[in-house]
């Protein structure tokens, strides 16, 4: 009786909006490579901290005073008066930390088995500008607090603008809105930080997912599993049910449904993740100074600059780009191109194979000291200049674009192993 | 319904001057919504010429203004600090203030109207922090220099006439505001004499 009820529910739905054939298109029916590692976590938990994030978000512009006289003292109040306040804003600035954590993790695991290959560019192009408009977010929301490493970080990265010939200082006046960051300049940010730019990464988020399904997933193999139809034998198609709109045209391999098998798979990453969030929130909520760092313990100051001035970790290794070059407009084009060579990712790398269980010797020493320059580079970011820091610096930034170059050279002709007609696992 | 034969002549252009239109119209919208983002008209009060007392200021002795929200420094310079001005020429960037850092007035030596006082805005041309006064350590920066002007956040070094020495991330020499002596101990910054 119930159950009818419930079916006739259903039924009701489905004739006026495409519910039960979403959930089978993308979930239930959606086949997922079954040899998905460790590495493929990382896509779900991102989406899990843009939830932590919208929500936690929201509820502090509940309490939250953006203008250039209330806004210190706003979080103040948030932390010692509002009820449970400290943790909200602890879940959000940890969370922002959390999202790069997460966000360079599915970057990597995107870079070693080439899932910005062909025919997934604009999945990478999409998940480059998230990336981008992630930083964008992250960098308004620093403002905010209106301490002294907000201020003067802020001086910083709009002071960049200057450096563009011409336009420069109209530029920065007009971002600013004021001779100096001032409070029309807190009031903008957040503007964008809590609206505008929530809603792109929310619709970016979405077409990165769209461009996904339509392809469908890359795997450690970097071997696609839709076979040509009427290719593949009974044994490798298995015994699962996929959506007509992959099934139809293609016979689809050693493949399982995103739903439960990969459901199931990624609560188990949330919970190893949510533990480690946690202790993050509870134990160490500054990080150590590389969450929130001291000198936004104190108001801002128009009139003194802390005596060191670093971004937060996740920017460093950009940073660290930028100082390597001793003069401003070509570190600025440096700084620049450090994230815009990113977004030619798929086209700098000509070999067919896309993972790295399969490519040459030289392209995993390649990935191997493009990682390291990174590393490096981000440690320096967060250290005061010295001589020697900004000569390593500048190795490590050679080393970075490097990777890029040597990547196109050698990958037209590289000397791959042979590839598996099947999914390893 | 008319029966007549399709003109697509006519329809092309149509579409073709509806879209012309359509986005003329759409550019003037974003008028408002770019322009929002300039100063405010309190924004540009706020930004008016400040005078600054010299009476008691020490030899050696900074003091900070506060003009458009950025500090402008005003610093008596020494006999010895003028003399040392003059030995720096090979280590600087824009040692002759060729760049147009500063007005007409400043470009002489010491980048200032008088010799003995020295006015600057007391931000870092490359990425707009404030650059500390070290007026007997700067050694520790520059060999052989007593006096100057060095940025915390990028390492870039600055004489004490605000001039950039080279090897350093600043590309320019620090702005000299437009000021004037209205008498003997009060300077109005922000505004050339006669503008006033």
């Amino acid at each position: 009786m119930l159950k009818k009820l419930v079916m006739d529910g259903i039924d009701w739905i489905d004739t006026r909006i495409p519910m039960t054939e979403t959930w089978n298109k993308h979930l239930a029916q959606y086949p997922t490579p079954v040899n998905f590692n460790f590495w493929y976590f990382f896509g779900s938990l991102a989406m899990l901290v843009l939830v932590n994030q919208l929500l936690t978000g929201i509820w502090l512009t509940m309490h939250y005073n953006p203008s250039a006289e209330g806004a210190f003292a706003s979080i103040e109040y948030i932390m010692r008066d509002v009820p449970y306040g400290w943790l909200l804003r602890y879940m959000h600035s940890t969370g922002a930390s959390a999202f790069f954590v997460v966000i360079y993790l599915h970057m990597f695991r995107g870079l070693i088995y080439g899932s910005y290959q062909k025919p997934r560019e604009l999945i990478w192009i999409f998940g480059m500008l998230i990336f981008l408009v992630l930083m964008a977010e992250a960098f308004m929301g620093y403002l905010l607090p209106w301490g002294q490493m907000s201020f003067w970080g802020a001086q910083v990265i709009i002071s960049l603008f200057g450096a563009i010939p011409v336009i420069g200082d109209d530029l920065t006046l007009w971002i600013r809105g004021d001779y100096v960051i001032s409070g029309a300049t807190l009031n903008r940010f957040f503007a964008l930080h809590v609206v505008a730019l929530p809603l792109a990464l929310v619709a970016l988020v979405f077409l990165h997912i769209v461009a996904l399904h339509e392809v469908g997933s890359n795997n450690p193999d970097g071997v696609e599993i839709k076979q040509k139809k009427g290719s593949a034998s009974e044994e490798a198609k298995g015994k699962f049910t996929f959506h007509k709109q992959y099934s139809g045209k293609k016979d689809i391999i050693d493949a399982i449904p995103f739903h439960p098998y990969f459901t199931v798979k990624d609560i188990m990453g949330v919970s190893a993740f949510l533990i480690c969030f946690a202790a993050v929130i509870f134990f160490i909520p500054e990080g150590g100074g590389f969450f929130l760092e001291p000198p936004n313990f104190e108001a801002a100051n128009g009139l003194k600059t802390p005596a060191h001035i670093a971004p937060v970790w996740y920017y460093t290794p950009y940073y660290a780009i930028l100082r390597a070059i001793p003069d401003k407009l070509i570190g600025v084009v440096f700084f620049g191109g450090s994230i815009a060579i990113l977004f030619l990712l798929p086209w700098l790398d000509r070999c067919k194979v896309k993972s790295i269980r399969y490519r040459s010797w030289i392209h995993k020493l390649n990935i191997t000291q493009f990682i390291i320059c990174f590393i490096v580079l981000g440690v320096l970011g967060a250290l005061p200049a010295t001589p020697l820091y900004t000569l390593i610096a500048q190795i490590a930034s050679v080393g970075y674009f490097g990777f890029f170059i040597a990547l196109f050279l050698y990958s037209k002709n590289e000397k791959t192993k042979p590839l598996p007609t099947r999914l390893t696992h | 319904m008319s029966n007549a034969p399709v003109n697509s002549g006519r329809r092309k252009f149509l579409t073709l001057t509806t879209g012309v239109v359509g986005g003329i119209g759409a550019a003037a919208v974003a008028v408002p919504f770019v322009k929002s983002w300039s100063p405010s008209e309190k924004a540009k009060a706020a930004g008016a010429p400040v005078s600054v007392d010299i009476s008691k200021i020490q030899p050696g002795q900074l003091i900070r203004v506060e003009w458009r929200g950025k500090p402008v420094w005003v610093v008596s310079r020494t006999p010895t600090v003028i003399e040392e001005l003059a030995t720096l020429d090979s280590k600087l960037r824009d040692p002759e203030s060729k760049e147009p850092q500063q007005p007409e007035y400043a470009k002489n030596a010491g980048r200032s109207l008088k010799p003995d006082l020295f006015l600057a805005v007391g931000i870092c041309t490359h990425l707009g922090c404030s650059p500390t006064y070290l007026p007997d350590s700067f050694n520790e920066q520059v060999e052989g220099v007593e006096s100057g002007f060095f940025c915390p956040c990028h390492g870039s070094k600055f004489d004490m006439a605000g001039r950039v020495f080279q090897n350093v991330p600043a590309p320019l020499n620090l702005v000299i505001p437009p000021h004037y002596y209205v008498d003997e101990t009060n300077i109005l910054i922000g505004v050339d004499k006669g503008d006033a």
